[in-house]
């Protein structure tokens, strides 16, 4: 894991058909994917692609109907709910577009959710969510509920949820998609930082310019990759700011 | 797996806090079967206290020989045609009877009773002879029975039950005092202690005036009527022998033939003690049922608000599967929920009961047992617990990818 080029995700040939009604629908039809740790990449493809479902199966939300996904070497395609249950709350930081915080709960909780569902014990878990939400620069702001707090600082709860059990990968699906560009680039400019700490990160967007805060971008089309680049020209402090 | 239930407490708080009114709405039910449990429990208590304390005064080890048998198959035109038991009878029987400790006479005439300006109405005057008090367990309050020369001289003598003593004489000893017993003047000789039991109504030792049976013949004219032969074994395993020589002395006064049936009946304690618990017991599976049901109603409310809750709770469940939780994290959430809201519920219910059960006291002296409260707070949590199976199940098998899209 120390190993700079050490692999996380690698996926071979995954594909994923649904039954609808009567008819399937193919949404991957073989997506051969291999991610290194550090990495920084985009997925992008228009509606209907299959990046949603790329995106799930990547997360263990999902299992593919063939192929094979080896997570941190680990087999990963054949398991069952509570297993995969397991490797999201240690391995997977899940960042979305609608934020998803427990309304009910303050932003400690919410940050504490994924210590609990991974039996940490509460003193660690205190410290721990309290030192997530002071990464993302809200310290200030622990007890405040999700309506007591901007869209940004939402994600940002989000955020700090995802990292707070250290998870080998960040999934993050449109977080920008709900906010305001100026607030959308600071969430940006929080990726960025994560990047540099060491963070590996996967982003879905649809938005050019957000993909090109990634390093890497794949293109999905027909549940196909289209494309899988690196960027060039690395799009960091230009827009919207 | 603590700090899981932790959480599922915190959550369910949270949303009962959050839904206060439908949670309430919901535990109704619950109130009101685990009320209908305890108040149910406390007054058969009650009940049952009430009549194990009248039986005893009836004591288990006495006889009544009537014209009349008390329960049973027989029909009633058949004993009414039988003959009279009379006085007669009653001392040839006791001269007969070797077995037997005490052997009294008993008859009964309804009168008022009047003291100055206060009155008794419609009590039972119990008359009978001095061998009366041995068939009894009667204990005195103040003064004494009728001797045996008041009894055989059937002298204006008077022994006042604990109540008719409190009501006629609220603040003065009644012995030596005069009373008006349907319109004859009696003098009070004695007045017995509280022997207890509402149940017996009229019955009640409490409630009744005992005068010299002689005296009651004379005044009050009930010679020509049955009367009761009151006979007492030396102990209540000896019951059995004296009611076998009993019937056989019966007979013999009667003289009836070896295959000619009884015109008489033997009646005892056991029989009310039987019939007793049969009615109990039809009441107890009556209670049963209608609080089974009000319970099984309550639950299915429960039942149905839980699945409203993960209907509306999709999404959460799903945010929460995605961060890690598992299929038992998400059962055990809802479960505790279910059996937090039926738990409440009992709790009210109970409550709602222990102050009931103050107004049952009024008319059946009682209180709430502690194995009622344990049971009623065991009830309500594994109705809670049951009620939130399924819907439970359905929240812990859903899939995250959906319920993450449920809008």
């Amino acid at each position: 894991m120390d190993d700079k080029n050490s692999v996380i995700i690698e996926m071979k040939n995954i594909t994923k058909t649904y039954v609808v009604g009567l008819e399937e629908v193919h949404a991957l039809r073989g997506i051969s994917l291999t991610v290194k740790k550090n990495e920084y990449i985009a997925v992008m493809g228009p509606s209907g692609s299959g990046k949603s479902t790329l995106m799930n199966i990547i997360g263990c939300l999902d299992t593919p109907t063939t192929g094979i996904y080896y997570f941190n070497g680990i087999n990963v395609s054949d398991m069952d709910d509570n297993q995969l249950a397991k490797i999201r709350n240690k391995e997977i930081g899940f960042v979305f577009q609608t934020f998803n915080l427990i309304p009910r709960s303050n932003a400690m909780h919410n940050v504490e959710l994924p210590l609990i569902y991974g039996n940490v014990s509460k003193h660690e878990r205190k410290e721990r969510a309290k030192q997530a939400l002071i990464n993302v620069g809200l310290g200030d702001r622990i007890n405040h509920k999700p309506n007591e707090l901007s869209g940004g600082q939402r994600q940002r709860v989000a955020i700090a949820r995802a990292l707070v059990n250290n998870p080998s990968i960040i999934l993050a699906d449109e977080p920008t998609g709900n906010l305001d560009s100026k607030t959308g680039e600071e969430i940006m400019q929080l990726f960025e930082e994560l990047h540099r700490k060491g963070n590996t990160i996967i982003l879905v967007t649809h938005e050019e310019y957000i993909a090109e805060h990634a390093k890497r971008i794949i293109r999905i089309k027909d549940g196909l990759i289209e494309s899988d680049e690196v960027v060039k020209n690395r799009n960091i402090y230009s827009v919207g700011v | 797996m603590f700090n899981q239930i932790k959480e599922g407490f915190f959550i369910s708080f949270n949303s009962i806090i959050a839904n206060k009114l439908r949670s309430f709405l919901t535990t109704l039910g619950i109130v009101i079967g685990v009320c209908s449990v305890v108040l149910m429990s406390t007054a058969i208590k009650g009940v049952d206290n009430s009549f194990q304390q009248g039986i005893s005064s009836l004591g288990s080890d006495v006889l009544y020989i009537d014209k009349f048998a008390w329960f049973g198959n027989e029909e009633f035109w058949k004993m009414r045609n039988r003959p009279n038991i009379t006085f007669e009878d009653y001392l040839k029987f006791k001269s007969l009877a070797k077995i037997p400790i005490a052997v009294a006479p008993q008859a009964i005439s309804v009168r008022s009773v009047k003291f100055r300006d206060r009155t008794a109405e419609s009590v039972f005057i119990t008359g009978s002879t001095n061998d009366y008090l041995e068939t009894t367990n009667f204990n005195f309050k103040s003064g004494r029975f009728f001797n045996e020369i008041e009894s055989d001289g059937g002298r204006n003598v008077a022994v006042l039950g604990f109540d008719i003593a409190e009501n006629l004489f609220p603040n003065l000893d009644p012995v030596g005092m005069p009373v008006k017993i349907g319109g004859h003047t009696y003098y009070v000789i004695g007045v017995l202690k509280k022997q207890g039991s509402t149940l017996l109504g009229s019955f009640n030792p409490d409630k009744q005036v005992y005068i010299p049976i002689k005296s009651l013949f004379q005044h009050f004219g009930l010679n020509w009527r049955s009367i009761t032969i009151v006979v007492r074994a030396p102990n209540s395993q000896l019951l059995e022998e004296t009611k076998i020589e009993a019937e056989q002395i019966m007979r013999q006064i009667r003289r009836l033939k070896a295959y000619e049936d009884a015109n008489f009946s033997i009646n005892q304690q056991e029989g009310l003690t039987k019939i007793y618990e049969q009615t109990v017991g039809v009441i107890q599976i009556g209670g049963l049922l209608i609080t089974g049901l009000s319970l099984f109603v309550g639950a299915i409310g429960i039942m149905n608000i839980m699945f409203v809750s993960v209907k509306e709770r999709t999404r959460e469940i799903g945010i929460r599967k995605a961060i890690g939780a598992t299929r038992r994290a998400i059962m055990i959430q809802f479960l505790l929920e279910a059996s937090i809201i039926s738990l409440i519920g009992g709790l009210i219910g109970l409550l709602l009961a222990i102050i009931l059960s103050y107004v049952v006291n009024q008319f059946i002296p009682t209180s709430v047992q502690i194995s009622a409260v344990v049971m009623a707070i065991l009830i309500s949590f594994i109705t809670g617990i049951l009620s939130g199976l399924a819907p439970a199940y359905t929240a812990a098998k859903l899939d995250p990818v959906e319920s993450l899209r449920y809008e």
